[in-house]
């Protein structure tokens, strides 16, 4: 009996080893990158024209969240994170608790647009009103001038750049220090096609995306700083020209002494051909 | 030689015998470890009875009585639907079918719990979750109501198998003696046969709730994630599993965010071990007869 368990604990360790091993083992000519879904899209791209030239080079690309991104580059289980929102000082320390510096490189710009279902009449926003809508201070779209029908406030979960952003954006105007939360009534979606889907058959439905993912199905409203100011809707020249109040930094992420297959990726994703595909797949570039 | 190889065999048998505890082990364990030393840090009382699940704000809040509510309503709703119609299938396959009906039920029932949660999912997502929106008038369709639909599908597998074995074991000279005392068929089965299977039937509805309360991705795309206390079955619930998966991959390991997951990962491994020991409990008695 005791020779049993010895034997079998024995065969345990050693599997275990064995996966161990393999994970010390990264690999020089594989990327693996994470992070932020709304630049899933973006960096697939990226990946498939970089690989044309370099057949030899295996990349793979998931999404999950910035902050899933950032989880994985300070675990060491990616080599690049890709973020639509700046690391934040938490996430710093913890990188700094594994030995790892982190580098930080801007790619591209991004709006993200406040979608409606079709058939609501509203058509503009100004940000305070938007704010009201996602705290629930209005519940209901006749407070804002739409029909009598409650409103159902989608947001995307908490490890999504988009979510983090949107929250210091609007929600708290801007103030790093600021508290404000969604309110316990927001839908948290998965992704943001999920948000997406919902908005396009749900006319009580707000939610908000990165432009790259509106299109006809859906409304996209313009949006005023303050009540004073203009409505404007969210196109690139906007962005760039950043009167659309609610744009950001595209960011790529990785440690200060990456492998050269990274480094060479990350400068073809700053070339002309690099910030051309931003335009193609709906982003803003930076050059 | 036949010795040498009847000695390995038997070693093989045995090392898998015991995987299955050294896992369970192993994973109780590990939730043991991390849930421990977050309540340490955040207190257990505050955990449970806390209303706002806000983990990224600061300081953060971890109160999961939403999350357990939520997970309660969509498993008490989806046992509502899957029990009487799981019950009623059983008794209908067991005593009721014609031979050929039977075996295409019970072939069809059994396919139904091969059926991925994620397209269970996805299926309400995009079919069913419209129709509750339009139907009962709600400003949204994915609620707790849609969940316990698309969970009493997944639940009824494990309900009408079980069931219909524990029907089946009835001795027949239990029905005979009724049938021999003028009980009309419904008498039979109602007085007699259900009474007779009745523990293998409870056991066959707690493994179904165990199977419902530890579902995920069904949930996560259904239910609509919203953390807090729901007035009714019409409202968007949040429940324990769908919010680990969903923020589990944006925790960094070790952190108390991470740590908070592992004690809601604890408090559902009560929950579920509670609902097996209850089944196994039935189901032991049910031999014991």
């Amino acid at each position: 009996m005791r020779k049993n368990i010895f034997l079998s604990i024995c065969l345990f360790l050693f599997l275990f080893l064995i996966s161990c091993a393999n994970e010390r083992n990264s690999k020089g000519n594989s990327i693996q990158i994470k992070g932020s879904d709304t630049m899933v899209n973006l960096v697939q791209v990226w990946a498939e024209k970089f690989v044309e030239n370099r057949p030899e080079v295996n990349v793979g690309v998931t999404g999950g969240g910035s902050g899933t991104g950032f989880a994985a580059l300070i675990n060491e289980t990616c080599d690049i994170a890709m973020s639509s929102r700046k690391i934040e000082d938490r996430e710093e320390d913890e990188a700094a608790k594994n030995n790892l510096t982190v580098q930080e490189i801007v790619v591209g710009l991004d709006g993200l647009v406040i979608l409606v279902n079709k058939d609501n009449p509203i058509n503009e926003l100004t940000m305070d009103q938007a704010r009201d809508i996602f705290m629930r201070n209005v519940s209901n779209w006749k407070e804002l001038g739409g029909d009598d029908l409650e409103i159902v406030i989608l947001s995307r979960e908490g490890n999504s750049g988009t979510h983090m952003f949107f929250k210091e954006k609007v929600l708290r105007r801007g103030n790093p220090k600021a508290k404000d939360e969604f309110s316990p009534y927001a839908l948290l979606m998965p992704s943001s096609q999920a948000i997406f889907d919902e908005v396009s058959q749900n006319p009580h439905a707000v939610g908000y995306v990165g432009m790259g993912f509106s299109n006809d199905e859906v409304k996209v409203l313009k949006i005023a700083k303050d009540k004073k100011s203009k409505y404007i809707a969210p196109t690139p020249g906007n962005i760039l020209s950043n009167s659309y109040p609610i744009s950001r930094l595209l960011f790529l992420y990785t440690k200060k002494d990456s492998s050269v297959t990274v480094k060479e990726f990350i400068s073809f994703a700053l070339s002309p051909e690099g910030q051309k595909i931003v335009l193609e797949t709906d982003f803003v570039p930076i050059k | 030689m036949r010795k040498i190889k009847d000695d390995i065999i038997e070693k093989i048998i045995f090392f898998c015998g015991i995987l299955s505890i050294v896992f369970v082990v192993l994973i109780f364990g590990f939730l043991i470890k991390e849930g421990i030393s977050f309540f340490k840090e955040f207190g257990i009382v505050d955990f449970i009875i806390g209303k706002f699940w806000y983990p990224s704000a600061n300081p953060p809040e971890f109160g999961i009585l939403s999350l357990i509510v939520g997970s309660v309503l969509v498993t008490v709703g989806a046992c509502i639907i899957a029990v009487p119609v799981g019950i009623m299938a059983a008794v209908y396959i067991s005593e009721l079918a014609p031979k050929q009906i039977k075996d295409i039920l019970k072939s069809l029932v059994e396919l139904m719990a091969a059926v991925p949660s994620v397209v269970i999912g996805f299926v309400g997502m995009v079919s069913l979750a419209p129709l509750v929106r339009v139907f009962f008038n709600i400003p949204t369709g994915l609620t707790a109501f849609t969940g316990s639909i698309m969970l009493a599908f997944m639940a009824m597998p494990t309900i009408v198998t079980i069931s219909e074995d524990a029907i089946r074991s009835v001795p027949w000279q239990y029905k005979e003696g009724a049938f021999a005392l003028g009980a009309t068929k419904w008498q039979t089965i109602r007085r007699i046969v259900l009474k007779a299977a009745m523990p293998g039937i409870i056991a066959a509805i707690m493994l179904g709730i165990g199977r419902v309360i530890g579902e995920t991705m069904a949930v996560m795309m259904i239910t609509g994630n919203a953390a807090h206390i729901p007035h009714s079955i019409f409202e968007p619930v949040r429940t324990m599993t769908a919010t680990i998966a969903a923020e589990m991959g944006e925790t960094v390991t070790g952190g108390l965010h991470y740590r908070a997951l592992f004690a809601i990962a604890l408090v559902l491994f009560f929950i579920t071990f509670l609902v097996n020991f209850i089944a196994d409990l039935f189901l032991g008695r049910s031999k014991n007869k």
